[in-house]
């Protein structure tokens, strides 16, 4: 990793007795990044379409799931509590779904990281993409680097402001446009839509429109690498994941050092030219070494890539390579002058990646893990359910003829549309009696109850115990839903609960 | 105390003097912000006294004339509104009619349960499960007024014994022993033969005894065979709930100096609609008939 620098003021000799005081606050350099062409910039540009409409384009999908329920394929439905994934439908109770997909996110990060480096902040971070996109339309408007460069050094005249309204209100439309997307995902999109336009949508719509697209402005817009650099956490312990062997943007030193002139004699490949620093959205030099600043994006490649073939010498300067394979290289060709052998030497030291280490295959287990209890939890999951809650004051009424009566509550979770009435048994010791509150029992022990679809739905039962029926003080009790066809749906264990004998 | 206040060089502050095995500690104020926003709730404050009643003085109102006292009842008086159509309803209805309509139903259900924790449960238990020793058990099968919608409609609305209703529940035990009716030996066969009726007789011979006592002094409300009288508020004595204790020395006391419960009227205290809730609520506690 990168040579750490010691400045003067940690060392120690230095601490006393100076006259001006160093400043502990930097200014913030302007970075104005070079327009790229190349094969990584052709990645990102794909990546960044594909993410942006998948965003864009998701909550308009529609999916059919019948008369009265909502039919957008991806919807957080608040009012009533579900989050519908497609054919999926999640209770608020099963919100850990989301927890697992969330944990199956993180380590696929981690995994993805080891192995190939930043790619996550480098190609598919929301930050990157949207920063790429503010940073193309302001390229459109303004010009490239040096016009860039130009116009804000310049004077404040009628063609600077002109430029600089039409880039903000770009960027105002792109910000509404993200803030307004997000909108959709809680709502059903074709109705929010026209609400929004019309002032009919509520506050918190508003509310969070602006909010998104205030956050998208700033942070896309005028933050940019400042939240990779100073506000994201994650950059400051994904080094924990990184080691030598994964893939990285690196500078091949050994082939490029010492730097000069392209007719000069005894230097190596790097002409200075310093097209990788001016097209670095991040504004810092890839051959300083691996840096906390660098995204991983790749630009510079490109960058360099193009300059060296115009100099109709041999790509890959600057590359994702790993670490190991870069000091090998650099043992290689360490003896050799600049040249064509030292080229060759140093790219023959090289190795496959090992993509299967310790660290990989901790990653790959814990990812197979998660997504496998992930997936048995989902095959699993009740899409009925019984509880039962016995009362609790009073625990259990004595009657007239001195025989024992508890009262329940029953609930009816039912998380299908199907209707269709169960039957409630009770599993108990003999001579226990049930009857449910304002049902018929059809038949002796046998209750129809309707159930709501899509919802829960409620009875009172009261189990009694004959006079001389001789129970603990707690009998262990079951109740069990059959269906229609006389199978058992679901059951729920409970207690009896009488005076102590 | 402070030695050595000096300025330190990297940051251009003062120390605050303090050192610790070489360690110095610069003196860094409040951010001027936090000063700020601090003197500004002390302004707001001084503000928020002269409008609002603040000061703990009878009649200190502040200017404004806000108080929470009424505000509390606009809100109460909105969320009456709000009922009131509903409450209308409930009000007309009859409770069998109430029990009847599954909209009416929930909506007595829930406020029934609300005016039962506030006005019924210090008595009969927040279940209704009742108390021993005068509080009767409303979830059992057995009611000393009667049990069906009507009946406890009326026992809710007019009272027992309470003296507040012309139209309250309304009876007497005599007083078998205090008043000289009876003797003590009496009493005594009088309850072996109560505790015969639940077949707990110790003395058979007693029992025996005070079965023609029984139905000399007895029978008239308590029946031939214990089993009460609903229309004079008569327990039945020949089951196996017992308000006032099952053993005999509760039984004893209860010949010799009578029991006689009390209940409220209800019908001028609560408005005719939230009676109307009670009674479905009540009958639907598990005892309902």
């Amino acid at each position: 990793m990168g040579e750490i620098k010691t400045t003067d003021r940690l060392k120690p000799e230095a601490t006393v007795a100076e006259a001006a005081p160093p400043s502990l606050y930097a200014d913030r350099q302007r970075v104005y990044p070079k327009a790229v062409f190349g094969k990584v910039r052709s990645v990102k540009w794909a990546v960044l379409i594909l993410c942006l409409a998948a965003y864009y384009l998701v909550p308009w999908l529609r999916w059919d799931r019948g008369p009265g329920m909502p039919d957008q394929a991806v919807l957080v439905d608040m009012t009533n509590a579900r989050l519908f994934f497609f054919w999926i439908e999640i209770w608020p109770q099963e919100i850990y779904f989301l927890a697992g997909a969330l944990i199956l996110g993180a380590f696929a990060l981690f995994a993805v990281s080891s192995l190939f480096g930043r790619l996550w902040c480098g190609f598919t971070c929301p930050q990157t993409v949207w920063t790429d996109l503010f940073m193309f339309v302001e390229r459109w408007i303004e010009g490239d680097r040096n016009a860039r460069m130009k116009l804000d050094a310049g004077p404040r005249n009628g063609a600077y402001w002109a430029r600089k309204i039409a880039k903000h209100g770009a960027w105002l439309l792109i910000a509404g446009a993200t803030g307004g997307a997000w909108i959709m995902y809680f709502n059903d999109a074709p109705t929010i839509t026209r609400q929004f336009f019309t002032g009919e949508a509520g506050v918190m719509v508003y509310f969070f429109f602006a909010l998104f697209a205030g956050f998208t402005y700033l942070l896309a817009g005028w933050a940019r690498e400042q939240v990779c650099v100073y506000m994201c956490p994650w950059p400051r312990f994904q080094a924990a994941m990184l080691d030598e062997n994964s893939l990285v943007v690196t500078y091949r030193d050994w082939r490029g050092e010492p730097r000069g002139k392209a007719k000069a004699d005894g230097v190596g490949d790097c002409v200075d030219c310093a097209a990788c620093v001016h097209v670095c959205p991040t504004g810092i030099d890839i051959r300083d070494g691996q840096q906390l600043e660098c995204i991983g994006c790749g630009l510079c490649i490109d960058a360099c890539d193009s300059v060296m073939g115009k100099l109709g010498r041999p790509k890959g300067l600057v590359a994702f390579e790993t670490l190991n394979n870069l000091s090998a290289s650099a043992a290689a060709a360490a003896s050799l002058p600049p040249g064509p052998q030292r080229q060759q030497a140093g790219m023959e030291a090289r190795r496959v990646p090992r993509f299967i280490r310790p660290r990989t295959i901790m990653y790959g287990a814990a990812l197979s893990v998660v997504a496998l209890v992930m997936l048995g939890a989902f095959l699993m999951r009740s899409t009925l359910d019984v509880t039962v809650l016995p009362d609790r004051a009073p625990l259990f009424v004595r009657l007239a003829d001195g025989g024992i009566r508890n009262a329940y509550t029953v609930k009816i979770v039912n998380k299908t549309h199907d209707e269709a009435p169960l039957s409630l048994r009770l599993e108990g010791p003999a001579g226990l009696r049930m009857v449910v509150q304002d049902v018929e029992a059809q038949g002796e022990g046998h209750y129809p109850l309707a159930r709501r679809a899509d919802g829960i739905t409620q009875y009172r039962v009261f189990v009694t115990a004959p006079p001389m029926a001789q129970l603990a003080e707690t009998t262990p009790i079951t109740f069990r839903l059959l269906d229609g066809a006389g199978n058992l749906a679901t059951s729920q264990s409970s207690a009896f609960l009488g005076p102590k004998p | 105390m402070p030695t050595k206040i000096e300025k330190d060089s990297l940051s251009g502050q003062n120390t605050t003097g303090h050192e610790w095995d070489g360690l110095k500690e610069l003196n860094t104020p409040l951010p001027k912000w936090w000063l700020w926003t601090f003197y500004a709730t002390i302004a707001f404050a001084l503000v928020w006294v002269v409008i609002y009643p603040a000061l703990p003085i009878t009649g200190a109102t502040g200017t404004s004339g806000w108080i929470a006292r009424e505000a509390v009842v606009r809100d109460v008086q909105q969320a009456e509104a709000r009922m009131a159509p509903m409450m209308s309803r409930l009000r007309a209805a009859t409770p069998q009619q109430i029990a009847a309509d599954p909209e009416l139903r929930a909506f007595a259900m829930a406020g029934g349960r609300g005016a039962f924790a506030n006005n019924c449960a210090s008595c009969h238990g927040a279940g209704g499960q009742g108390a021993l020793g005068g509080f009767p058990s409303l979830a059992d099968d057995e009611w000393i007024w009667g049990g069906s919608l009507e009946a406890i409609h009326q026992t809710i609305t007019h009272g027992v014994r309470a003296n507040e209703s012309d139209d309250q529940r309304q009876s007497m035990m005599p007083r078998f022993l205090a008043d000289g009716i009876l003797t003590r030996p009496q009493v005594n066969d009088v309850a072996e033969h109560v505790l015969s009726l639940t077949n707990r007789a110790t003395d058979q011979a007693a029992a025996t005894r005070g079965a023609v006592l029984f139905a000399e002094n007895c029978v008239a409300c308590h029946g031939e065979k214990g089993e009460g009288n609903r229309d004079l508020g008569a327990p039945r004595l020949n089951d196996q709930i017992w308000l006032y204790g099952a053993d005999k020395a509760s039984i004893v006391l209860s010949i010799s100096n009578a029991r006689a419960g009390v209940m409220p009227s209800w019908g001028k205290r609560l408005d005719p609609a939230i009676i109307n809730m009670l009674t479905v609520y009540v009958h639907n506690l598990g005892g309902g008939e």
